[in-house]
């Protein structure tokens, strides 16, 4: 599968194996000039690196269409008393932590199987990969279609088996988890394929030895297979649960934060203060969210890189 | 073995199993989009008892003097243009993170991980766009989506270029070619196949990406497909028929990519991703 | 049956959103092209909602018939936080239209007026305006726009063939109000009150279109209120809050309300599914679209309040109103007032009340409806001339929270209590004053 560009997680680490570089020519003729870094450089720091950095500025103020008036923390203060801003910021994790889990086990799951010797192998790892591809705005609007609780078509399905479908989208508890439900439909075929490249890079080898040793299918999955996807599951889980704390377009093209402010999560509420010109509260709202993510994601991938490579 | 039962019947089970969970949502868009207006108010997943099909998709290009049309011009400009400037320009840092060791590497390494996972800062980012009066520009659209999508980029090279032997390049200095032409016609062209998976996974992020475009490019004067569609929704009441044909014809080019590049794309996904 | 659509309504009451102060339009037409030799070309820019298009469109028409020197050309704009951003940006760079359309009250307010637009205090044809719609394009240094469309309420339209079945008379209180809505309940018929939450503003009406009941027992709340002295929580503007609940505990919303849009509610009501619809009177015009047969079956009468005796319309001024931007002058500016005034004449009346479905009262005077519009409009015009009307919130105080309309979705989805929902309406409305900067916030 990635065949085409992976070149093994051996070979990869920058600059790692390859030697020092004999300062044969004079320093100043380098043939990797240094200069290459800075086109890419300018976007990077105008677009990305100095709204980041004058976001904690902002946060700190009310800024109206005219004027920024400085206010300190109180867009901080209002932001973890408010309910409707606290629901956003409570639901956030929710939503990372469910669909970032779903898509391990399911991907987990999926990879195993769909690496094993079935029919159209090919056909399904197609079929379940497409969702990632289409847009986000396109889900969502099908789905708001399909999960319409009088007379959508997943409801008068299960209705037909005789089960009473809920309301997904409408139903205050269960809002928030029926916009997973459709992430993870959605996501979920990346996190299948980053497994698969994980399986296809297990060496063959293990298995004809448990093979030998007569291990059952079980304990090959427990004791090879398992631990040598340590490194996909570390991709999946970084990768999705990045893509769930930030995540915004599946929500608001299908409940809007709603029913009232159950389905909020804290990209919502950055773009709804956004909308209403509280241009100092959404950016406040963006801190929040860069905190949350940083403090989560850092740690994690330090700790879940430290131990991969402790084995 | 117990490879027979397991080959069909896990494979069978599991075919009916992905053709119900992900085909049916497709087909559905597919029917709806060939149902009259009435028929498609009933959200059956049924046959159309009355194909017209090509009528409603004609409809929605023309709705409102041609928006849609003019919407895909725009995403076609956005995608081509942001997703050739950041192969170059993320292919020339790539290239020499990985070649030279110096003192700025730790940083620059460092910024690449933070552009990956930092949420970028909206409004800040607006205001900058406005004192360059690129804001609400499609100039600025694509400014902002190579600064976000730099880094995916020079991760992607950076590992492809530590596949290419120094002795290539040692080779050129040799025949005399300064750094600038020893990397656009030297090294550039030996990128070619990671070049195409970056530029298949890039053109789907950005043919497909709504909430910048949202921020960056509001209203839907000279909006990008996506928008369009989120704003059709609040303008076409009960019109399912036409809303799921245009939902259709912004699936279209996905779904022409995948044909056509599956393997890029697949591996660009993943091989990026496993390295994390 | 249908699903929600999101966001963005059709008309932007409660989207209220300020915007950033955008270097660029991305509109076309500059409006700068200069008139040619003798004839002046102006620019007019509209919402892109097709009645407004067709209005305005039907509008510079018979202008120009009569103008030859003057040639106009209708620009379109989004609508809602989109459009409020389009207006705002060419405002503030000088490069607007040289006569645009926009909302009255606070949105009007939003604006700057005093710096952006063109003052019409002295003219002569302000004198025939509407005390009511003078004050929601005022500022106390002058006044800035001229209607273009109807005035409308935010009330309850009802199925009259089902009062009728049960013998049910309008109620002027709130008890008799629920009274009624257990009847029809009883009969089992149908749903004796509609809500559409899939359009979240639409939840707005039981709270916004309540006003009148209010200003009926404190006559100065607008004021306290823009002071920071009357708040939702308190009696007598908690009602709008707690009706919403009572419906709701008492069961007499239509089964899909979570999901049923503005479109829904308006068929539902024609088609005798459901009995009574608290929204904004424009729904005339998506009445006369959908189910024209039902136009003498849809009636109107005011969202009750405690007393019988103050019972009253709580009265939008037009949403549409035309406005001249500083930035036209010398003889585009002649040629923009010379439009205008043309809009205040019957015989533009005549043809806003022919290219759109009248939702309301004209506030000019000399303009008269056409006999023949649907009663849910007829039906308001005799608290008009009764003098039984007050103005909306949103006309006497620039303060409008922009959570709203999620709010009352909550506590009409019984989600949030009466008195939860109120405070936090309050804490919205508070950053909102905090924002526009005003005193004693």
């Amino acid at each position: 599968m990635t065949t085409a560009t992976a070149p093994g997680r051996t070979s990869t680490s920058s600059g790692g194996p390859t030697p020092p570089q004999p300062a044969r020519r004079g320093r100043m003729k380098s043939p990797y000039p240094t200069w290459f870094f800075i086109p890419a450089g300018v976007f990077y720091v105008v677009l990305f690196l100095v709204p980041t950095v004058a976001s904690f500025y902002f946060s700190l103020t009310r800024w109206t269409l005219f004027d920024v008036e400085f206010i300190g923390f109180d867009n901080f203060v209002r932001f973890f008393q408010e309910p409707q801003l606290v629901t956003g910021f409570v639901n956030t994790f929710i939503y990372a932590f469910v669909t970032s889990g779903s898509k391990v086990v399911l991907g987990l799951l999926l990879g195993v199987f769909l690496s094993s010797q079935i029919v159209a192998r090919g056909f399904l790892r197609a079929t379940i990969f497409f969702p990632v591809l289409v847009s986000t705005i396109g889900v969502g609007i099908l789905f708001e279609v399909l999960m319409d609780p009088f007379g959508g078509p997943i409801n008068e399905a299960l209705a037909a088996i005789g089960i009473e479908g809920p309301a997904w989208l409408t139903d205050p508890s269960l809002a928030l988890l029926s916009v997973a439900l459709v992430d993870v439909w959605k996501g979920v075929g990346l996190a299948t394929l980053i497994y698969i490249a994980g399986m296809v890079a297990i060496p063959q080898e293990y298995f004809e030895a448990a093979k030998v040793d007569g291990a059952s299918a079980w304990k090959n999955f427990r004791h090879i297979t398992l631990p040598l996807l340590r490194p996909a599951t570390v991709t999946v889980v970084l990768l999705s649960l990045i893509g769930g704390l930030r995540s915004f377009d599946l929500i608001w093209a299908m409940t809007g934060g709603g029913p009232g402010f159950t389905s909020d999560v804290l990209a919502s509420v950055i773009y709804k203060q956004y909308q209403a010109g509280f241009f100092g509260l959404s950016t406040a709202g963006n801190v929040v969210l860069f905190v949350v993510v940083a403090a989560i994601i850092f740690p994690l991938s330090w700790w879940l890189n430290r131990k991969g490579d402790d084995q | 073995m117990r490879g027979l039962g397991w080959k069909w019947g896990g494979g069978i089970l599991a075919i009916v199993i992905a053709l119900v969970v992900f085909v049916v949502p497709f087909v559905f868009i597919v029917f709806t989009a060939g149902k009259t207006q009435a028929e498609a108010a009933a959200l059956e997943f049924s046959w159309p008892t009355e194909w017209v099909f090509f009528e409603n998709i004609a409809t929605v290009l023309q709705t409102r003097d041609f928006l849609l049309v003019r919407a895909f011009l725009n995403s076609a400009i956005l995608t081509t243009v942001a997703v050739a400037v950041m192969v170059v320009l993320g292919a020339m840092v790539g290239y020499v993170l990985q070649r030279r060791r110096s003192r700025w590497n730790p940083l620059v390494n460092t910024l690449v991980l933070a552009g990956l996972i930092i949420p970028p800062a909206v409004v800040p980012t607006i205001w900058v766009l406005q004192g360059l009066g690129l804001f609400k520009t499609l100039v600025g659209l694509i400014a902002v989506h190579v600064a976000f999508g730099l880094s995916f980029c020079i991760l992607l090279f950076r590992a492809f270029v530590a596949t290419i032997p120094r002795e290539l390049d040692e080779a050129a200095i040799i025949d005399g070619a300064g750094p600038v032409k020893l990397f656009f016609r030297v090294v550039f062209p030996l990128l070619r196949s990671v070049i195409v998976t970056v530029i298949v996974v890039q053109a789907v992020f950005v043919f497909n990406d709504f909430t910048y475009a949202l921020y960056f490019l509001p209203g839907d004067e000279n909006a990008t497909v996506q928008l369009t569609t989120f704003n059709y929704i609040s303008q076409s009441v009960s019109s399912f028929n036409l809303l799921f044909a245009d939902v259709l014809l912004i699936t279209i080019p996905p779904l022409i990519m995948y044909i056509f590049f599956q393997r890029q794309i697949v591996a660009g996904m993943t091989s990026g991703a496993v390295k994390g | 049956m249908v699903p929600r659509t999101p966001r963005r309504s059709i008309v932007a009451i409660g989207a209220g959103g300020l915007a950033l102060a955008l270097t660029l339009a991305g509109c076309s037409a500059g409006g700068s092209d200069s008139g040619e030799g003798g004839a002046t070309s102006l620019t007019f820019l509209v919402d892109n909602g097709e009645a407004t298009v067709a209005t305005a469109q039907a509008l510079v028409d018979a202008f120009e018939a009569e103008n030859s020197d003057i040639s106009i050309e209708v620009d379109t704009r989004p609508q809602g936080a989109d459009g409020d951003n389009v207006v705002k940006t060419r405002l503030a760079t000088g490069e607007m239209a040289d006569l645009f359309q926009y909302n009255s009250g606070s949105l009007m307010q939003a604006l700057n007026p005093d710096q952006t637009l063109v003052n019409l205090q002295d003219e002569a044809y302000v004198g025939k305006f509407d005390e009511n719609f003078v004050k929601s394009v005022s500022t106390d240094n002058g006044v800035y726009g001229v209607p273009m469309g109807q005035s409308m309420a935010g009330a309850v339209i009802y199925n009259k063939d089902i009062y009728a079945e049960l013998g049910l008379e309008v109620p002027t209180t709130w008890d008799e109000f629920i009274a009624n809505s257990e009847a029809i309940k009883a009969a089992g018929t149908a749903a004796p009150i509609v809500q559409t939450y899939g359009d979240t503003w639409t939840s707005q009406l039981f709270v916004l279109g309540d006003f009148n009941n209010v200003l009926a027992e404190e006559p100065d709340w607008a004021e306290k209120y823009t002071n920071n002295e009357a708040k939702y929580v308190d009696e007598p503007a908690i009602a709008g809050f707690e009706h919403l609940q009572q419906a709701f505990e008492a069961d007499l919303y239509n089964e899909d309300f979570a999901s049923a849009t503005y479109a829904d509610g308006v068929s539902m009501v024609a088609t005798g599914e459901g009995a009574q619809y608290p929204i904004l009177t424009f729904a005339a015009s998506q009445l006369m679209t959908t189910n024209p047969e039902a136009a003498d079956v849809v009636g109107t009468f005011p969202i009750p309040g405690g007393d019988a005796a103050s019972n009253g319309l709580t009265v939008w001024m037009p949403t549409n109103t035309v406005y001249v931007p500083k930035s036209t002058e010398g003889d585009k500016l002649e040629a923009a007032k010379k439009f205008l005034e043309f809009l205040t004449t019957p015989e533009s009346c005549d043809i806003q009340a022919e290219s759109n479905a009248p939702q309301g009262p004209f506030v000019i005077e000399g303009c008269e409806l056409p006999d023949d519009v649907p009663a849910m409009v007829s039906d308001m015009q005799p608290y008009f001339d009764e003098g039984r009307t007050n103005l909306a919130l949103e006309f006497l105080s620039p303060i409008k929270g922009p959570a709203l309309e999620q709010i009352t979705v909550a506590v009409g989805s019984g989600i949030t209590s009466a008195a939860d929902g109120a405070a936090q309406y309050d804490e919205d409305v508070k950053k909102q004053a905090q924002q526009l900067g005003l005193e004693g916030w």
